[in-house]
């Protein structure tokens, strides 16, 4: 009796064990991209690939209308203006953002994230505005709004309609541990809420939390920086994602955090091939 | 959802048992807020520190200023609470997260 | 110094349709800044648009209307090439006036 439940209980740890392994072996970018393209277009499949960008507009008919209606004039037009603005006035020293980039900054939003195989990190593009303003002797802008958003968003524009191509260098095993960090990032559980960026964009996309819809995690880096509605005014890539960390009760980490460029880099790649939308407008 | 009200239910008990016994006092509620600091230190280095923990550490404090230790000891005692969760739940997630991957 | 009215008018068979974004705080009143003082109120109070030597549409905004307001509406006649002159004037006396083309 007791050597059958022994027997018993040490099957049960065997499978148990060949579970785990199974689920730790790492799966590949190319794996994850096919199976991430896959579950979203399976689940929506009257909405067009391209459209995936628009986040919640894409989801629901009623908000995409009010949507339309406000790009005529949408609200981040001013941000744009001052942009474009920013964008072009020399430094101190007589340069500009252009001499910074290639193709002077001009339709280059979606090669960002980069991964920087001198330095090992991955550079977001509000890194890289920053990087030049310090390169050029300036004060490099907060992460979260105002002249880093618009600058980013007068960048975003330029590139409109620019599929993303965001590249891990073959053969790097620290651009790939980035990117697995971000993936990670991406599908862990954190704050008192216990909810995971997937939680709600891979859980739920379309569906209600409160009275937002929630866009789906396929194209959802292609529409940043955005004017919300909510905010009253711009916000970047950072303040969307430390607003998600307190949201669920987390405390955020430093804007621009590796762990929050890695999760960036992973949702950038992911979206490969949908275009650029950004600036966009949210409720 | 479970732990979030084992967590309610275990403040609830805490704080009816603290007003049960003799009267907290600063050094009673010197030692519960160390171990609630160090605790949320600990969840800092996990990178998972919670909102709520730090809004408990500053109610104790302010309790404490305020000189009512009751109040103050039983909000350490919660925040240390939280965060031991917060920690709980790192560990637990390191290995979960890999369970919600698109397959 | 670029000007915060953008608008848009486009006749059609009997009615013109306007669309008009302004750039403007509103700020009501109500709200606090980061330190706790009440971030006095600075909002536009009147809006009207005019062409043809009439006043076409007028807005009576408050502080219920939210930063950079937009605004849609249609007015009867209006024809292609005419003026159409938007002018706003908030709670300080501050005003900014604009004039278009209608399409």
């Amino acid at each position: 009796m007791m050597r059958g439940f022994a027997l018993l209980v040490a099957l049960g740890m065997l499978a148990g064990s060949q579970l785990a392994r199974a689920e730790t072996a790492a799966t590949s970018p190319e794996q994850d991209f096919k199976a991430f393209r896959k579950y979203f277009t399976d689940k929506f499949p009257k909405v067009q690939l391209d459209d995936f960008a628009n986040g919640p507009y894409s989801m629901n008919e009623g908000l995409r209308k009010q949507w339309i209606e406000k790009e005529v004039f949408p609200p981040y037009d001013f941000a744009l203006d001052k942009g474009k603005e920013l964008f072009e006035k020399p430094f101190k020293n007589g340069k500009t953002f252009a001499d910074c980039f290639e193709n002077k900054g001009i339709g280059v939003r979606q090669n960002y994230p980069y991964f920087d195989e001198k330095t090992n990190e991955v550079i977001t593009l509000e890194v890289a505005v920053n990087q030049c303003l310090e390169k050029n002797g300036e004060k490099p802008y907060n992460y979260m709004k105002d002249d880093m958003a618009a600058v980013t968003a007068y960048m975003a524009f330029t590139s409109r309609g620019k599929p993303f191509d965001i590249k891990i260098p073959k053969d790097n095993p620290k651009a790939l541990e980035a990117y697995q960090k971000g993936k990670q990032y991406f599908y862990q559980r954190r704050g008192q809420f216990n909810f995971s960026c997937a939680s709600c964009h891979v859980q739920a996309p379309g569906e209600h939390i409160r009275a937002e819809i929630l866009a789906p995690a396929l194209g959802i880096m292609n529409a940043l920086p955005i004017y919300r509605s909510e905010w009253g005014g711009m916000g970047t890539t950072s303040r969307r994602l430390t607003s998600c960390n307190s949201q669920v009760r987390g405390v955020p980490l430093k804007p621009q955090d590796p762990e929050y460029r890695d999760v960036e880099y992973y949702l950038s790649y992911m979206a490969n091939g949908i275009p650029i939308s950004g600036p966009g407008a949210r409720p | 959802m479970r732990i979030m009200t084992s967590i309610v239910a275990g403040a609830a008990v805490l704080m009816a048992l603290t007003s049960a016994h003799a009267a907290e006092t600063a050094d009673t509620f010197k030692a519960a807020y160390e171990k609630a600091e160090a605790a949320n230190k600990k969840a800092g280095e996990l990178r998972n520190q919670w909102t709520t923990t730090a809004a408990a550490l500053k109610a104790a404090k302010k309790a404490a200023d305020e000189g009512n230790f009751d109040v103050a000891t039983s909000q350490a005692k919660h925040a240390e609470a939280l965060a031991n969760a917060s920690i709980a739940q790192t560990e637990r997630e390191d290995k979960l997260w890999q369970n919600a991957v698109i397959r | 110094m670029a000007s915060t009215i953008r608008v848009r008018a486009i006749a059609g068979a009997d009615t013109t349709e306007v669309q008009a974004l302004v750039q403007h705080p509103m700020d009501s009143g109500f709200v606090k800044d980061s330190k706790g003082n009440l971030i006095p109120p600075h909002h536009i109070e009147t809006v009207q648009f005019e062409t043809g030597g009439k006043t076409v549409f007028t807005a009576l905004w408050g502080p219920a209307v939210s930063k950079d307001p937009f605004i849609k509406f249609a007015f009867k006649g209006g024809k292609k090439g005419d003026d159409l002159k938007i002018t706003w004037i908030d709670n300080k006396g501050a005003t900014d006036t604009t004039t278009a083309k209608i399409m």
